[in-house]
């Protein structure tokens, strides 16, 4: 044949065959673009990592030497008597708006959007709006949360004072609701159509309804992405500041002590972590320990928010388990 | 019910009777004017090149056409007698009846068992515990399986075979025990010894169920099927359009051997498609 000829021709002598496969040339660009993704992950990752050098430094001592009294004392003048308790309660409740209304509301949203609704410019029309709410800077739901729940909402609540409006726990959870409701509805719409074709369709091919094919295929293995995306939707609510700045958050003590679980203060008026850390970083350094206390504060929030996390890291994993055995 | 007093002579029952089916895509028309007769506990093939609408054609025998929102189908398309796209039709019941194998394994991410069960388990005439296990036992039988699984039917069907996967899925489709079941390329992903103990099995459960078969190769069809159906591209000269058409249908060693459509010969010859 021709090619064995070529074959025990010099071109295809061992020694050039071996030259030719084993010089290795050094790909320049290649080496450059890899350089310069590391400097830029080296970067995001100092930078992070001087944060946190600066608040663990200044804050885990603090916290240490005030222990559960600094999470259960109320908000004082003195930063040796700084408690965090009316944040950390604020933003249980804001937390709790967000899963009983957001997540419900929104992972509906998305199933409606992903299986029922039919392909057409109206749908198109609405998904990209959805998108486009997600990227709303926050201080313009403030100011939506002002309108409907602070002002037109005002005397719903039964214990709200005149003077301070509507400006409740119930209004500020309500608006964060909204504020990340947006990003439920993407996220989960993006679990769901994720999903393979092939599986509704072996759904359907045994006589499942659509409703069964939803239910027993479609939301299980969508599950870890909607998981994962709702509960990060969740830390994002619990880290807002501007928006509950707007709504009528108190920068301050909120005077008595009412308890984490007591239902009435959805009608009293709010405070919550984010709101503590701002006022706290405006305390002039000179009297008492407040740059420590800001810290400590951002600490406690921080590991609130890591928690969050942490949640949806473990149920993504414990449903990513169930759907691959 | 008519269909009792039908299947009493089984050698020359009609399972589908299509006349003049033509299905859409929204503006395209994927198959024209199809009419063919299929008979009732014999297998019967679908062969032609890419393209030419034999899938389409499959797919609409148990409604799963109904998927795609763009779909649409005319013509008069009839099972055991009754128009399938009738208002009063529930597609959801029509696939009870007239399972699928699709052309890529696609077993639920659930246990073996639970992927055999489902089917009678959303259809709530089997109850659970010894009457399920028969039911999971004798459908993975049918389907040559049991052997091969009866020590993990609990665990996943996602660990399995390319070839074991698509006998569970054979397993599950005829777990809910149905009519007629429909075969998408069944052994288009599977090597050849797979391929070998899914026709074998074809061939035992026709006796039970009638089976349709959609294939590119053409021994597998000679092979296994009763009669083949031929469909071919017919390409539109003025809008370059493409539309399947039914060219010829016959018994398989006719159209084997002495088609008498030019373009079947073609084909089966191998100098086209």
């Amino acid at each position: 044949m021709a090619l064995s000829t070529l074959n025990s021709g010099a071109e295809y002598a061992k020694e050039k065959v071996a030259a030719d496969l084993q010089g290795k040339s050094f790909d320049f660009a290649g080496a450059v673009f890899r350089l310069s993704l590391l400097t830029g992950l080296a970067f995001g990752i100092l930078i992070l990592g001087a944060v946190m050098w600066d608040v663990l430094g200044d804050g885990t001592g603090f916290l240490f030497d005030r222990g559960w009294d600094f999470i259960t004392g109320n908000a004082k003048s003195r930063s040796d008597e700084y408690g965090i308790f009316e944040g950390l309660r604020g933003t249980f409740w804001i937390g709790v708006f967000v899963v009983v209304f957001s997540f419900p509301i929104g992972i509906g949203a998305a199933i409606y959007l992903e299986e029922y609704a039919p392909d057409n410019r109206v749908t198109r029309f609405i998904e990209l709006n959805i998108r486009n709410l997600a990227g709303v800077p926050s201080v313009v739901y403030g100011v939506l949360g002002l309108a409907i729940f602070v002002r037109a909402l005002d005397g719903f609540y039964p214990n709200s004072l005149d003077k301070h409006l509507g400006s409740t726990t119930a209004a500020a959870g309500a608006t964060l609701a909204i504020l990340v409701l947006p990003i439920v509805i993407i996220t989960s719409a993006e679990a769901i159509r994720a999903v393979p074709q092939a599986l509704r369709e072996g759904g359907f091919g045994v006589g499942a309804t659509k409703w069964e094919v939803i239910r027993h295929h479609v939301l299980p293995y969508a599950a870890p992405g909607i998981f994962t995306g709702t509960l990060l939707s969740l830390a994002r609510a619990l880290g807002e500041a501007a928006p509950l700045i707007l709504v009528g958050g108190v920068l301050g003590s909120l005077g008595p002590k009412s308890s984490l679980f007591e239902l009435e203060q959805l009608g009293e008026r709010f405070t919550a972590m984010p709101l503590m850390i701002t006022q706290l970083a405006k305390k002039p350094a000179f009297v008492g320990d407040w740059n420590s206390a800001t810290a400590a504060a951002i600490l406690v929030l921080l590991v609130v928010v890591i928690f969050a996390n942490l949640v949806a890291i473990l149920l993504r994993n414990h449903f990513e388990k169930k759907r691959s055995n | 019910m008519t269909i009792e007093t039908e299947t009493e002579d089984t050698d020359n029952v009609n399972i589908f009777e299509v006349s003049d089916v033509n299905v859409y895509y929204g503006d395209f028309r994927a198959i024209r004017d199809v009419s063919i007769d299929i008979e009732a506990n014999e297998i019967t093939a679908f062969i032609g090149p890419s393209g030419c609408g034999k899938t389409t054609m499959l797919r609409s025998f148990n409604r799963m056409n109904d998927l795609i929102p763009t779909a649409r189908v005319t013509g008069e398309l009839k099972y055991r007698g009754v128009s399938l796209y009738d208002k009063r039709v529930d597609p959801v019941e029509v696939r009870r009846r007239i399972g699928m194998v699709f052309q890529k394994p696609n077993p639920f991410p659930k246990s073996v068992y639970d992927n055999v069960a489902y089917g009678p388990r959303i259809a709530g005439n089997v109850s659970k515990g010894a009457e399920m296990d028969d039911l999971v036992e004798s459908s993975l039988r049918k389907a040559a399986l049991w052997d091969e699984v009866k020590d993990r039917l609990k665990s996943s069907a996602l660990g399995m075979s390319g070839g074991q996967q698509q006998r569970l899925c054979i397993a599950r489709a005829i777990a809910t025990n149905p009519d007629v079941v429909l075969m998408d390329e069944p052994c288009s992903a599977l090597d050849p010894i797979a391929t070998g103990r899914i026709e074998e099995l074809m061939a035992q459960l026709k006796d039970e169920y009638s089976i349709v078969i959609v294939t590119h190769n053409m021994q597998q069809a000679a092979r296994v099927s009763d009669k083949t159906a031929f469909f071919s591209v017919e390409v539109s000269e003025e809008s370059d359009l493409r539309t399947g058409i039914l060219v010829e249908f016959g018994s398989t060693d006719l159209m084997f051997s002495n088609p008498t459509d030019e373009r079947t010969e073609n084909y089966v010859t191998g100098r086209f498609g």
